[in-house]
């Protein structure tokens, strides 16, 4: 729940079909859907990406379609956390459910760069700019929510109540 | 305090007493639906969750509409996948040949969603039966496996914006141009969140095919439902499609509102939605003169037999223009055969149309009408993303049926009073 890269920025209302163009929706294999992440807003814009860096996203992160891939495709190509002013609601819940860290900061997302080199306490909802020296905090995820995630997701969650 | 529909709905699904939004309750669904897209990955999910059946068979409903006829092996891979699932779990609604439809307009059509359900598809816009009075939601393939096996979801309640529509619609604006009004004025997530709330004198001229149409894209302005009442004519479209047993429905006098639209629809001129959101909207007269190579008609949104009698009213002895192409999708087989037997085929194929199967297909980009780069379509279905119908160089605009037909005569974006 500790993570430290880079920072990727991208603009407002960034849709599923940037996230993951529906073409490359017939696999669901998380490595297939990583290579093609972003491609929708830009060919090749995974390029840029190392095992571990961070997305910065706009309003309304992930607006569009309720494709499961989209949450897939980020951690598919190595990135575990997804900061950004708001997302789209059924993103929100499908990054949780796909164990893929939404964090949630409004505003304060004009402090996080294209570039910075940035550090993520997940638990704590803390972010720490080291380029700019900046700490941000992000909202409290939802209880229930926390719930969820502290039984191990929502599959852990299923399959603890139809044993 | 009193309760607004969404609220009430979900009141009937739920074993906690529903206070406020924000609060957290558990909530039995009516029925789960997912598609030859997002239920590979549900099953995949079922799996993980080692659930041994589905928690009833009947209230599962697993339509193959995306990439088919299957446009190519992986998709025919995808289709051949659920339908392994839906044999192995006895799933009685599962839909693939020649009764697959494009599954928001088929479910409907089928009786199998209506007043006061709560129904959760891994499709964005389930948000459609709210047309119906349902209380309707998109959901990631995992939360529906989750649905699929436990029979409950869990929803935040969500707060509810109305939208009181008055005045009466003058000839060819439709609900598709009230829907797209409204998102141009609250924007892509101004109901992030959030459940719209359809109100006001208009509503007793709209058929449920339209009101489903409005629900349809509650989801573009970020919504999270969009609910109708329950009224006369919602009963007699479910007695019509063999669903009986519902009852009037609408919200109590003191329900709490986040917020109030007032739209006044007379005089409103046909909407367009220009590239690359939903709700960059401008009337169909304010626009520069936009040329077309594309037109398609179909669609969850717009593909239902009343759409295609708009369009065929347009089409009627007319040509389309010589350097457009011209889809038609029905949405539905039944509506295929109606539009049939009323001669809407003939006069979309003298027209020099295409007419192709029942598919969401080209809508989002799949297959049967992707556009090449530099390419600009104006289609009746409801998202305009960048590249969302195929190169990231091409452009679609959002547009009602009227203004559809007109366009593919005119070859560019024209009001169909001018055609």
């Amino acid at each position: 729940m500790h993570f430290k890269g880079k920072g990727h920025k991208v603009g407002d209302h960034i849709d599923t079909d940037a996230i993951i163009p529906a073409r490359y929706l017939v696999t669901t294999d998380p490595e297939e859907l990583g290579r093609n992440c972003m491609s929708g807003l830009e060919e090749g814009w995974v390029s840029r990406v190392s095992r571990g860096d961070i997305l910065l996203g706009g309003k309304n992160f992930g607006c569009g379609s309720s494709r499961e891939h989209a949450p897939i495709a980020i951690l598919g190509a190595g990135i575990p956390v997804v900061i950004a002013h708001s997302f789209a609601r059924i993103f929100y819940r499908n990054g949780f459910n796909m164990g893929l860290i939404l964090m949630e900061v409004g505003d304060e997302i004009k402090k996080l760069g294209d570039g910075d080199e940035l550090e993520v306490k997940a638990l704590e909802g803390k972010i720490i700019n080291h380029t700019t020296g900046d700490t941000v905090d992000s909202l409290p995820v939802p209880e229930f929510m926390a719930d969820i995630l502290a039984k191990g997701g929502l599959i852990n969650y299923v399959r603890e109540r139809v044993a | 305090m009193g309760k607004n529909l969404a609220e009430k709905i979900l009141q009937k699904h739920s074993p906690e007493e529903v206070k406020k939004p924000g609060q957290i309750i558990p909530c039995r669904v009516s029925l789960v639906l997912a598609n030859d897209i997002t239920a590979p990955l549900a099953v995949d999910s079922f799996r993980k969750m080692q659930a041994p059946r589905v928690f009833d068979a009947d209230k599962i409903a697993l339509v193959c509409d995306h990439f088919t006829p299957n446009k190519d092996i992986a998709s025919a891979e995808q289709v051949q996948k659920v339908r392994l699932f839906a044999r192995e779990m006895n799933i009685t609604h599962y839909y693939e040949g020649g009764n697959v439809g494009v599954e928001h307009a088929l479910l409907p059509e089928l009786g199998l969603v209506g007043p006061g359900d709560v129904v959760v598809g891994a499709d964005s816009h389930t948000c459609t039966y709210g047309g119906l009075g349902a209380f309707a939601t998109g959901m990631g393939s995992t939360d529906i496996a989750a649905a699929m096996a436990l029979g409950e979801t869990w929803f935040k309640i969500p707060e509810t914006i109305r939208v009181n529509m008055n005045g009466s619609l003058d000839e060819f604006p439709t609900s598709k141009d009230l829907i797209l009004n409204l998102i141009g004025r609250i924007k892509v997530d101004g109901a992030l969140y959030r459940a719209l709330e359809f109100a006001g004198e208009t509503l007793a001229e709209l058929d449920a095919e339209a009101r489903m149409t409005m629900a349809n894209m509650a989801i573009e302005a970020g919504g999270k439902a969009g609910l109708f009442p329950v009224d006369q004519v919602t009963l007699d479209y479910c007695r019509e499609h063999g669903r009986l047993g519902d009852d009037f429905l609408e919200p109590d006098q003191q329900a709490g509102y986040c917020m109030q639209v007032d739209m006044q629809v007379s005089g409103m001129p046909p909407q367009v939605a220009c590239p690359h959101l939903p709700d960059k909207v401008a009337g169909v007269d304010d626009l520069q003169e936009i040329k077309v190579d594309q037109v398609v008609l179909g669609s969850c949104t717009n593909g239902r037999i009343s759409d295609l009698r708009q369009a065929a009213q347009i089409l009627k002895d007319r040509k389309v223009d010589k350097n457009v192409r011209l889809i038609v999708l029905p949405a539905t087989p039944k509506i295929f055969a109606q539009a049939l037997e009323e001669g809407l085929l003939e006069i979309f194929l003298k027209a020099g149309g295409i007419i192709g199967p029942p598919t969401c297909g080209p809508c989002l980009g799949g297959h049967m009408g992707i556009l090449a780069s530099g390419e600009t379509c104006l289609a009746t279905t409801n998202r305009n993303f960048k590249g969302r119908m195929g190169s990231l160089e091409s452009k679609v605009y959002l547009g009602s049926p009227y203004v559809a037909a007109a366009t593919a005569i005119a070859g560019r974006i024209i009001h169909p009073a001018r055609v």
